[in-house]
């Protein structure tokens, strides 16, 4: 008897012969062995990073931001463009988690743990550029509306520069609360089955004493549900207020109305390619490749087509509407963009973000993990030049004596690769510690999605229309 | 605290469970709990539990965030402390939305979730007993509170509703705060006896 019936020719979620226990058992089975040679040598490397980036910073905060190449008329250089590039990678877990679960994409279950952590560590590694640029980082706390000692003066609630606080503080919040309720009965597998007293006492301790009770599931699936609810509009939101940050000023080439859906696509297309550079690793590494499939892979990249054409429709309407104007700041702004000394880097953009992705119209290269990979990474390199791009509009103001050019110095680099360190150490941990696969998820639609149980659907699928009518009508 | 006993039925497959809770309900036993691995459709409605109100208390949050946003950002750009923001009103609607938007959403995550667990009784530090240490893996089970006299009867009833495995448990009903590497004293005295 199946509780819900889905037709053959969609292709299966889960590969291979599954029991619900043998899917416990491949997901926990990397939580449970020692750590191996890859792993060591892949975390020493991160937490090498992430310690270059501590020192880069440092020396930032003791020097003051001098120490970085920001000049009068590029006041804003890589550090915004990384803090653009970081929040715009995290959408994409969002998405996964929340969009796809309105939609009710049984895929998102195969990847959606890990994007939602891959959410979590970008956020965080977002956070870092803002904060820092502070200078004085010890007075960071004025963003905060408290009515400091000198009189009630508090912070301007009308700058996007606040709501920016509000906006990535709220997101990490409800992204990190998110995705913790559904690790909590995942946990509780773990704990169930361990075997050592350390990870019976932390897994105890992390599973918040999860049961499995069938009023607790009840709650359980009415909370994750409203959460996705919540965090759509939400994730939407986000790098709106982000693209707020340059449309609400009079910059030419950054106040325009098109940055708010534009910044979301491109964060999406970015978000995406990066959640397929960690997973299609991962699932080698992790021996997860019966429930991170192909076809999964290949969902993905159906989406990074589309929002890399709705990125590409976006460029191309900017170029339009500068033209259409026939403001002369603004037709400058973007002839500076295309042809000036920063050409280079527009057309780096145009090729990675808007070309190359076009190949994934064919099914082949869809469905090729190493090609995959490669655009995933192209398409990382595409989304970063174009905040960079826009940007650099900055490198031409009003005043022609004060033109300039900028090149990072050395603290920017590394306060940049000190953020993969973050990332990646926080990634390494979680693929160590966490099941990179919600468990619970998983097996929900086995029965419905997983290869083994597909072959019976035949059985169904030739009754005839009354009976099978009578007896699924009520399993939606 | 207070130490009950239990018949306990596990069942390998949900496709048995269902038929077993409808036996067992309507032969007129009063089930304790059944524990899943994981979220099973129907079966809230199966056992006859009400449909969660969890979503009003989220509703209620949220509304809380958004009066607590628009109400504190008016009154300090209105009366405690007003500023000319190049002669723009000052109680701009517009450009609070972002913020009592974040707010709401704040507000009614975080209010849902310490909600949602406070429900649950569920907390790190908690402890609950669990029938079977396979019920957060592959296996549904279904515990009913017994006594001396009903011990045998219920026992019989449900092997007959295709249970896997019964057995008798004397088990802590509510949670408590303990370590889950630890047995507690009733765990012990059961395995001696």
């Amino acid at each position: 008897m199946h509780l819900k019936y889905e037709s053959i020719i969609r292709e299966p979620l889960v590969d291979g012969n599954k029991t619900y226990h043998q899917v416990t058992e491949d997901i926990c089975a990397p939580v449970e062995k020692a750590p191996t040679k890859l792993w060591k040598i892949g975390f020493f490397i991160s937490a090498a990073m992430l310690l270059f980036g501590v020192f880069s910073v440092t020396w930032e905060v003791y020097w003051g931001t001098g120490v970085w190449n920001l000049n009068r008329t590029i006041g804003w250089g890589w550090d915004i463009t990384n803090f653009v590039w970081w929040v715009g990678i995290g959408h994409a877990g969002t998405l996964i988690s929340a969009i796809l679960l309105l939609f009710r994409q049984g895929w998102r279950t195969g990847v959606n743990r890990a994007a939602e952590a891959m959410t979590i560590f970008a956020v965080m590694c977002a956070g870092q550029f803002p904060i820092w640029h502070m200078g004085r980082v010890w007075d960071g706390f004025f963003v905060l509306p408290y009515g400091n000692t000198r009189g009630p003066l508090w912070p301007n609630f009308v700058s996007p520069l606040l709501w920016d606080v509000f906006a990535i503080s709220t997101y990490f919040t409800v992204s990190l609360l998110f995705w913790y309720s559904g690790l909590i009965p995942d946990f509780a597998t773990i704990r169930d089955r361990a075997k050592t007293k350390f990870r019976k006492m932390a897994y105890g301790i992390a599973s918040f004493g999860w049961a499995g009770s069938a009023k607790h599931w009840q709650r359980h699936e009415m909370l994750s549900l409203v959460l996705a609810g919540l965090s759509t509009p939400l994730v939407l939101s986000v790098h709106t207020i982000v693209s707020f940050d340059f449309a609400t000023s009079v910059i030419p080439g950054w106040h325009t109305t098109i940055f708010p859906p534009y910044f979301v696509a491109g964060a999406v297309f970015s978000g995406f390619a990066m959640v397929q550079t960690l997973l299609v690793v991962t699932r080698k590494v992790l021996n997860l490749e019966e429930y991170i499939t192909i076809g999964h892979i290949e969902a993905m990249n159906k989406v990074i087509v589309l929002t890399g054409s709705i990125v590409g429709v976006a460029y191309l309407t900017e170029l339009f509407i500068a033209y259409y104007s026939g403001v002369v700041w603004e037709q400058e702004a973007f002839r500076l963009r295309v042809l000036g000394p920063y050409w280079w880097a527009y057309w780096a953009m145009m090729t990675c973000n808007v070309v190359s992705p076009q190949l994934f119209w064919f099914k082949k290269l869809r469905r090729n993990v190493w090609f995959t990979f490669f655009m995933s990474i192209i398409v990382n390199i595409g989304m970063w030049f174009e905040r960079f791009v826009i940007i650099m509009s900055l490198h031409r103001d009003y005043l022609p004596s004060s033109w300039s050019y900028y090149t990072p110095s050395w603290p920017e680099v590394g306060f940049y690769l000190g953020s993969f360190g973050l990332f990646f150490t926080c990634y390494f941990l979680f693929a160590k510690y966490f099941p990179v696969i919600a468990i619970a998820e998983i097996k929900f639609i086995l029965k419905t999605s997983g290869d083994n149980y597909k072959r019976d659907m035949e059985k169904i699928e030739v009754q005839d229309n009354q009976h099978f009518l009578e007896e699924q009508s009520h399993h939606h | 605290m207070s130490v009950k006993k239990f018949a306990v039925a596990t069942y390998n497959d949900e496709a048995v469970l269902f038929p077993a809770v409808k036996k067992v309900r309507g032969a007129g036993y009063k089930i304790h709990d059944v524990y899943t691995p994981f979220a099973v459709h129907g079966l809230d409605v199966a056992l006859g539990e009400k449909e969660s109100d969890l979503h009003i208390a989220g509703f209620i949050y949220g509304i809380t965030g958004t009066c607590t946003a628009l109400g504190f950002m008016g009154w300090i750009f209105t009366t405690d402390w007003p500023q000319n923001f190049g002669g723009k009103p000052h109680f701009p609607l517009p450009a609070f939305i972002p913020i009592v938007f974040e707010l709401t959403v704040l507000f009614a995550a975080v209010g849902m979730v310490l909600t949602f667990c406070y429900l649950n009784q569920i907390m790190p530090g908690v402890k609950k007993h669990i029938f079977n240490p396979r019920q957060t893996d592959d296996k549904f089970v279904m515990a009913i509170e017994v006594d001396d006299t009903t011990e045998a009867d219920t026992i019989a009833f449900l092997k007959g509703t295709g249970a896997e495995e019964t057995n008798v448990q004397i088990a802590e009903s509510e949670w408590w705060y303990g370590r889950w590497d630890k047995k507690e004293d009733y765990e012990i005295q059961q395995q001696i006896a």
